[in-house]
């Protein structure tokens, strides 16, 4: 048993799930107690999806520990399968499913008897796995299926494309920013003359998947998801990978001197150089940037960094090497990725931390004092309660984190977006420095002629205990309605009888 | 229509296939209501990642409660139960120093069967904190019933009887005689009278404390004097609870509390509609008048008057129509009321209705359903989500009540929604709060007024279905 008050990274069903709801027509079935489909409200909530989740529990109660599932897991399946018609239903083992040891693959096998559409069930054991491992898999898992499927039938199409193409994988629901990086890889592959062969699985169909293997090579932007099925195309096909994350300045250089390497070995002939250039002097502004004034005043100022191992990496030499800034520690939450991380960024910071214990990471911080935070939400409020300014570059993430605008991380496009997290973060903190060595803004103290200064109502103690159970943020527009209330009827003190009448009455 | 009016209600049971909140969710608002708990929910990474996406900001604010996360060695009993919760305890004892540490069974426990209701004396007298067991967990129960299994539980936890306490109550409502003396000078004559002699009265139910005490004061206005709270503000103030003390409910999950009090402390159920809304205020209190032989004074006139306080918002909901998917068991008391507001109901979705507990408040929306000759809506207990959602297309309702899963999916396709789960946060209860649920009710319909102009009612892209 561990204490625990907070966690990174979710449970091994969120991650099954979030590969299911982002294919197209794919419908996913926890085998679950009533209350685990909390999922369909984060995508509904965080997303702010116009359609309805297509994930639906078919539920554990009592009877089920009693009896079994028997009947009832095939029934909603197929249920589902008729009423939804999706191309795929995937049946996602829960922590509860985990230790019920029903036999899910033999519901599997038999639900597949009746429906029109594939079943299958997730390979993923709660208690081994978390969220972004089980997304991984998932994925994985999806991409065999439908190429052994094609292979089967023969369907396989031969060869590659004409011209240079790529597979995108890993841009998923609810993942960090993943909508926007996704439109901004598209947009860099057709700079490149590189046509985009399928994104996976963000707005695919199954039917799609057949077609992989046309492409030239596999993008696998991001660290956590899409390697497993990258690694499993290269093996099948021989379709190369990258999986350098194009975030900052440099590293998207270096992806795309790797795309040039990768295609150019299998018959194109390209030169990318002018184009890097070009857009690293004059379309991204973060080159400029790091040679600005600005970001001269930023040079040797301290930060912590921490996140999932995409995004703390990037951060993490964005910060060292694009803009002088120094990275006192970096961490990561992947620990089972954490050779990865270390090698990635054990050159661009003086410390490594390896953790999920968010305490730890808080202490961390406390004892660094740096100038600004990189992290997740919670080292936001660590921040907040030590005063530091932080830029949010990591899940798990609030509905902020959704933006509408257009917020990539990766590619040109990202370099800009994350000079200007990285600058307002650390000008907020000078700011608030300057403000506080100065005495804040306004030093005269206000004089309002206002009703509630010139107050001659008496508040009885209950009644004023009373008003400030009310929350800060109302408490002056109560105070105010109560005594315009009070005033009217010529009641001189304020007694609790009369804070409701008011409210009663005026709604205060 | 007649002939609906003299039907009864219709009850249907469906699938149980529906979205609501799991019911360890009662931490959020029970560790701030009871402020010197600690909660400690024993369960898997899925119940704390509902937890910390469910309370939102909440998680930040060094909450009393906490996860005992279960790991491989623990579902294989490699581990020893007793030793590992032993081991964490302390560390609450040592960090926090609670008055009591709540233990929130989960379906995992169930499953692996942790004996926590017999590790629980055990462990209470060698750390020497008490040690209350609440089984709520999602194979049983949904959402505000994981409450009722906290509040049962510490029904138990009430003195029998304690003098020392009696006197230090007598002299606190000395004082409070004394500061009512002086408050109340230009008031009736009525408050200022002595309480009525009544047997002691118990409430029950987690309310925020501002409406606590407007309640309080509710039926003080009648002579009626409230002995306690369960639950009170603090662990160490819970009421007394003799043999033959009247309790009476304010919120319709509280059944198996209701049945605990009655069951195993001998006390007398007041079985009535819940004070919510200003008709099930007023039925609430005249209800318990009556069992006091009480004569309820000015209750008429003050409904009238806050109906009349009400109108601006109810003249928005006349004659239009709510759907309740149902998650939360306020359901038949909030439909009660719109029908009061003039709105009519198809269905009532609930998760689990007992029918004995909540007889009153059901004969309140039959009666108030044919005073407004409207049709009795169906009552439908463990919902199917899917059924419902075809239901709400071919019915469209003027507005739907539901949770947060199908709301923005509900919005794209032209229909109103109200988010369920603010009515339980929202301070609903008393003469005071109607306002505040018509506030939440009336909401999109007056964000439709709005924007009712710019045709952009219906935000999906109709797919060739059929």
């Amino acid at each position: 048993m561990k204490l625990a008050y907070w966690m990174y990274a979710g449970p091994a069903h969120i991650g099954t799930l979030r590969i299911a709801s982002s294919f197209k027509n794919v419908h996913a079935i926890m085998h679950a107690p009533l209350g685990d489909d909390y999922f369909n409200v984060m995508r509904s909530m965080l997303e702010r999806e116009r359609n309805f989740t297509p994930v639906t529990t078919s539920v554990v109660d009592r009877n089920v520990l009693a009896r079994g599932s028997q009947e009832k897991v095939v029934d909603n399946i197929t249920r589902k399968d008729t009423e939804e018609r999706p191309d795929l239903i995937v049946l996602t083992p829960t922590c509860t499913s985990s230790i019920l040891q029903e036999d899910l693959h033999n519901f599997v096998e038999r639900a597949q008897l009746e429906a029109k559409g594939d079943v299958m069930l997730a390979d993923v054991n709660h208690y081994r796995f978390n969220e972004l491992q089980a997304a991984d898999r998932t994925l994985y898992q999806i991409v065999q299926y439908y190429i052994e499927k094609a292979r089967k039938k023969g369907e396989l199409p031969e060869g590659k494309t004409e011209k240079p193409s790529v597979n995108i994988i890993g841009s998923s629901t609810l993942g960090f920013h993943n909508q926007h990086d996704c439109t901004e890889l598209k947009r860099l592959m057709a700079d490149l003359g590189i046509e985009v062969n399928t994104v996976i699985p963000e707005g695919a169909s199954v039917h799609e998947l057949k077609k992989m293997p046309r492409a030239w090579f596999n993008l696998v932007p991001y660290r956590e998801l899409g390697l497993m099925a990258a690694r499993y195309l290269e093996e099948q096909f021989g379709t190369p990978y990258i999986d350098i994350t194009p975030m900052g300045v440099v590293e998207t250089a270096r992806c795309i001197r790797k795309i040039q390497q990768v295609i150019n070995a299998q018959g194109a002939d390209v030169d990318y150089e002018d184009f890097i250039n070009e857009q690293t002097l004059y379309v991204s502004q973060a080159a400029w940037f790091s040679r600005s004034i600005d970001c001269q005043n930023l040079t040797g100022k301290k930060a912590v960094v921490f996140g999932d191992n995409t995004h703390a990496a990037a951060i993490t030499k964005i910060l060292a090497r694009e803009m002088g800034i120094h990275v006192v520690w970096a961490g990561t939450y992947c620990k089972y990725d954490a050779d990865w991380f270390r090698e990635q960024v054990s050159e661009y910071c003086d410390e490594v931390l390896i953790t999920e214990d968010h305490g730890a990471i808080g202490d961390a911080i406390a004892r660094v004092e740096p100038s600004a935070i990189f992290g997740t939400q919670m080292e936001r409020h660590v921040g907040k309660r030590l005063d530091i300014p932080c830029g949010v570059i990591a899940a798990p993430i609030h509905i902020q984190n959704f933006p509408i605008g257009y917020k990539p991380f990766m590619g040109y496009e990202g370099t800009n977006q994350i000079a200007d997290l990285v600058y307002n973060s650390f000008t907020l903190g000078m700011e608030d420095h300057l403000l506080e060595i100065f005495g804040g803004h306004d030093t005269k103290e206000v004089i309002t002629k206002g009703i509630s200064t010139d107050s001659d109502l008496a508040w009885t103690k209950e009644a004023q205990a009373e008003l400030n159970k009310v929350p800060g943020f109302v408490r002056g527009k109560v105070k105010r309605n109560t005594e315009k209330f009070a005033r009217e009827r010529n009641f001189t003190q304020i007694t609790v009888e009369v804070m409701y009448a008011a409210k009663e009455s005026v709604g205060a | 229509m007649t002939l609906a009016q003299s039907e009864a209600l219709t009850f249907e049971c469906e699938t149980g296939n529906y979205h609501t909140f799991c019911p360890i969710s009662c931490v959020a608002w029970l560790y701030q209501k009871i402020e010197d708990s600690f909660f400690l929910v024993i369960g898997t990474k899925t119940c704390g990642y509902f937890l910390q996406n469910a309370m939102g900001v909440m998680i930040f604010a060094e909450p009393r409660y906490a996860m005992a996360e279960l790991e491989e060695g623990d579902i294989s009993a490699q581990l020893n139960d007793y030793e590992e919760l032993k081991r964490l305890c302390l560390q609450i004892k040592r960090d926090r120093n609670p008055s009591v540490i709540v233990w929130i069974g989960t379906c995992t426990t169930e499953i692996i069967k942790m004996d926590l209701e017999g590790l629980a004396p055990k462990l209470e007298s060698e750390i020497g904190i008490p040690i209350v067991v609440a089984r709520a967990n999602g194979l049983d129960y949904a959402f505000t019933q994981g409450e009722d299994t906290v509040l049962a539980a510490m029904a138990a936890r009430c003195p029998n009887q304690a003098p020392v306490v009696e006197a230090e109550k007598n002299e606190r409502n000395a004082i409070q005689k004394l500061l009512n003396f002086g408050k109340k000078k230009e008031d009736v004559a009525q408050e200022e009278s002595e309480y009525v002699d009544h047997p002691p009265l118990v409430l029950f139910g987690s309310l925020p404390d501002p409406v606590v005490t407007q309640l309080t004061l509710e039926l003080k206005k009648q002579g009626i004097k409230v002995s306690g709270w369960l639950p009170s503000k603090r662990f160490t103030e819970l009421p007394v609870l003799e043999e033959g003390y009247y309790v009476a409910g304010v919120n319709p999950f509280l059944s198996r509390t209701a049945t605990t009090l009655m069951r195993r402390r001998k006390c007398k159920l007041i079985g009535a509609p819940f004070p919510i809304g200003p008709d099930g205020t007023r039925a609430w209190i005249e209800k318990i008048c009556s069992v006091f032989g009480i004569t309820p004074k000015g209750l008429e006139e003050r409904e009238a008057q806050i109906w009349e306080s009400l109108e601006e918002y109810v003249k928005l909901i006349r004659g239009k129509s709510v759907f309740f998917m149902g998650d939360n068991l306020l359901e038949v008391s909030l439909a009660r009321f719109l029908v009061r507001c003039g709105m009519t109901v198809p269905e009532i979705g609930i998760p689990y209705m007992d029918k004995r507990y909540q007889d009153a408040e059901l004969k309140l929306l039959e009666k108030t359903c044919q005073e407004m000759g409207v049709p009795l809506p169906k009552i439908v207990e463990k919902p199917d989500n899917y059924n419902q959602v075809q239901r709400i297309y071919e019915l469209k309702p003027d507005l739907v009540i539901t949770g947060m899963a199908h709301a923005n999916p509900l919005e794209a396709r032209g229909i109103n929604t109200k988010w369920s789960v603010e009515f339980t946060f929202a301070q609903i209860h008393g003469f005071t709060n109607a306002r505040d649920i018509l506030e939440l009710v009336t909401r999109p319909l007056r964000r439709n007024n709005s924007l009712k102009d710019l045709g952009w009612d219906k935000l999906v892209k109709e797919e060739a279905k059929i």
